[in-house]
């Protein structure tokens, strides 16, 4: 680390996020922004060709090819026997990719071949993310590799231009917030619950201009695929960047991977890692308290993330609304998913679910909801779907035998990639149609025009698909 | 970058909050479309109806707003997705400025990247400005308004002056139209002894050969 660092630790007590920022400054510009270095830049299928034009246009090379990675993503389809390159667009943006990195001298994980997968689930699987490393993509899920001590944010394509010719950012730095999640999780929350009811208690801009740390004894207790779906869905309440301070958690999921560090690299890593945490008498902009006990199962019955609420409530009802605009967003919101003011969200029949995504699509998310499946069926009227994260997720699912316990109970078991969570390889809801996900976002027509989405968490979507409508409590065996 | 110095035209008014990029721009439509040809599927949800006719009561298909350049809207606008593409798309549809008591924090990078003004006024300036605008429009009469970026102010018919806050660094740019890989690459030096230190203390970044 630079020598300012060394100074800086001295003289305050900083956040894990200041020791992050404070590392990477290559130019401290004086007005609250700086120019940062990038330790990893992760390039895919819709963010690269167009970056790669640009700079192809602007005769400009790529400064640091060595600290950046690409994978074809999002529109490859998920078909259990695919090339990738099926729907109309997908051949020419996976091709835009394939002939950039090469011509550039970057490594790419291509379709079906091991290291491949959705960015954010093979950015920490592989090791490229590491504790105190900056991590940059063309994707607002960014956020997700915060989960391992690392700071991360999503870009437009003309930065990822400028990261590729320069390996740096210009980014103004952020307010901090800490969110402290405290008691007990109740029996079937996961870290899916967490999120989804921060966000709703908080709003879905309450994180905006903010780095959000998550922390706390709920957080120190979570799995690393636990704290990767927490920091994952840290833009959808605004937040551009997560982070959860890195521990022995961490350093035992990581040590070992493919890109991870080794032997003596390896010990001196880790100790430079301890020094990632908070210092105790550190400030903070904004300070939130979470009661995990006070969190239940939750389901969104709109079309926000904030629109969430527990699987045994009712949807709002616009007559009780605080102010005539929330009670327009309600109404608006209620009618793009077919629901009535203030019915009980559980019972309403589903079409769709879909097991996948950045957020929950993980070795221990599909392992977790498959306990829930074992010797179940799905309901004849739903087409249930699981898209493992990576390819290598896929294997190794499939050498646990996860992949039998999903198709024997009726689920149709895909190939790796982003799929219905964004439909950009054409895999849609159909309108009207409703869908229980795992994935993050519930926008209007966001996994395909006129389709209705529920977020939810792996074992409450396996829940619904097998009572083929939502449930209102988990079953016994899902809450063991 | 194009310079940007003043944004004058007719204000359509969209009163929601959380207008995220997914409604701006669909995935589809980006993924197949050149950049240059986005505008006309801009905030398509909003638009069209189900049957692809245009939605007569959306205020941007109405005579007198059709074409308007600055666009006033709810809190958060822009959250979501980190494409570009939904800056490219407001812009193909002729949308100069948004102004709106938020942004996502993405969304508004990009649209400084592009010359699309983002302007933040207080939640209580653009309620004001939405009733003014909005009742004008009951009376199927568009308001002016007129963005000043040196000076940071927005005019409007209504009532005196907002000033909103902009970084310098940002102004700076959309005033002389900065390029901002030309300017950091005034800063090569920096950025080639940053990484000669960090490849010695942090060997673990750049070592990535892999196994």
């Amino acid at each position: 680390m630079s020598s300012n660092h060394a100074g800086a630790a001295r003289a305050a007590p900083r956040t894990l996020f200041d020791k992050l920022w404070d590392s990477h400054v290559v130019v401290d510009f004086g007005d609250g922004s700086a120019l940062l270095h990038v330790d990893r830049h992760l390039v895919h299928d819709l963010g690269g060709p167009p970056a790669f034009s640009d700079l192809e246009r602007r005769g400009l090379p790529v400064l640091s090819p060595e600290l950046t990675f690409s994978t074809p993503d999002h529109v490859v389809s998920s078909a259990p026997d695919r090339t990738g390159s099926e729907h109309r667009w997908a051949e020419g943006l996976i091709a835009g990719l394939r002939e950039g990195s090469r011509k550039r001298g970057i490594r790419l994980f291509d379709v079906n071949q091991p290291g491949h997968g959705i960015v954010h689930v093979i950015g920490p699987e592989l090791g490229l993310t590491l504790p105190g490393s900056l991590v940059l993509c063309g994707d607002s899920h960014t956020s997700t590799h915060g989960a391992l001590g690392a700071i991360a944010w999503g870009i437009g394509t003309t930065e990822i231009g400028h990261v590729l010719a320069t390996q740096t950012i210009v980014q103004k730095r952020p307010r901090r917030m800490r969110i402290t999640i405290a008691g007990e999780l109740r029996p079937g929350v996961e870290a899916k619950d967490l999120i989804l009811a921060i966000i709703a208690r908080l709003g879905a801009a309450s994180g905006t201009g903010y780095a959000v740390e998550f922390a706390g004894p709920v957080v120190e207790q979570l799995d690393m695929a636990g704290r990767l779906t927490i920091c994952n869905m840290a833009i959808e309440m605004g937040a551009r960047m997560g982070m959860i301070a890195p521990d022995d958690i961490t350093f035992d999921w990581l040590k070992g991977r493919r890109f991870a560090p080794r032997g003596i690299q390896w010990h001196e890593a880790v100790a430079s890692w301890r020094e990632l945490v908070t210092d105790p008498s550190a400030r903070f902009d904004r300070e939130e308290r979470i009661d995990a006990a006070t969190i239940a199962p939750q389901i969104t019955w709109g079309t926000s993330p904030e629109h969430s609420i527990a699987l045994d409530q009712r949807v709002p009802d616009p007559a009780s609304a605080p102010n005539a605009a929330t009670a327009t967003a309600i109404a608006q919101a209620l009618e793009y998913m077919g629901l009535q003011a203030g019915q009980a969200i559980a019972g309403t029949p589903i079409d769709r679910v879909f097991i996948g995504s950045c957020t929950n699509s993980r070795l221990e998310d599909l392992r977790c909801a498959a306990a829930a499946v074992r010797g179940k069926k799905v309901a004849p009227h739903v087409t249930a779907w699981v898209v493992p994260g990576s390819e290598d997720v896929r294997r190794a699912a499939e050498r646990e035998g996860l992949d039998r316990i999903y198709t024997e109970a009726g689920f149709h078991w895909r190939s790796p990639g982003c799929s219905m969570c964004v439909g950009a390889n054409e895999e849609r809801v159909a309108p009207g149609q409703r869908c229980v996900s795992t994935s993050n976002r519930n926008f209007v027509g966001r996994q395909g025009p006129g389709a209705r989405t529920h977020l939810a968490s792996p074992v409450v979507a396996v829940a619904c698909a097998i009572a083929g409508h939502i449930v209102g409590e988990l079953p016994a065996r899902s809450v063991a | 970058m194009k310079k940007v110095s003043t944004i004058s035209g007719v204000a359509a008014p969209l009163p929601l909050a959380n207008v995220d990029t997914d409604v701006i721009i669909r995935i589809e439509k980006l993924a197949q479309l050149p950049r240059e040809q986005l505008g006309a599927w801009a905030l398509a949800p909003l638009r069209f109806l189900p049957d692809g006719s245009e939605n007569p009561a959306f205020v941007l298909n109405q005579p007198g707003w059709r074409g308007a350049p600055v666009l006033v809207s709810g809190a958060n606008f822009g959250c979501g997705s980190s494409r570009e593409h939904a800056v490219w798309a407001l812009q193909g549809m002729g949308i100069e400025c948004v102004i709106a008591p938020s942004f996502g924090d993405i969304f508004r990078s990009n649209c400084f990247q592009n010359g699309l003004l983002a302007v933040q006024l207080s939640e209580a300036d653009v309620q004001r400005l939405l009733a003014f605008l909005e009742e004008g429009r009951q009376r199927s009469q568009p308001a002016r308004v007129s963005i000043d970026v040196a000076t940071q102010t927005v005019r409007w018919p209504g009532g005196p002056d907002f000033s909103f806050p902009l970084e310098a660094r940002r102004r700076a740019a959309l005033l002389q139209g900065l390029d901002e890989i030309g300017v950091t690459q005034t800063f090569q030096a920096q950025i080639d002894a940053w990484q000669a230190r960090d490849r010695a203390s942090r060997p673990w970044i750049w070592d990535v050969e892999g196994v």
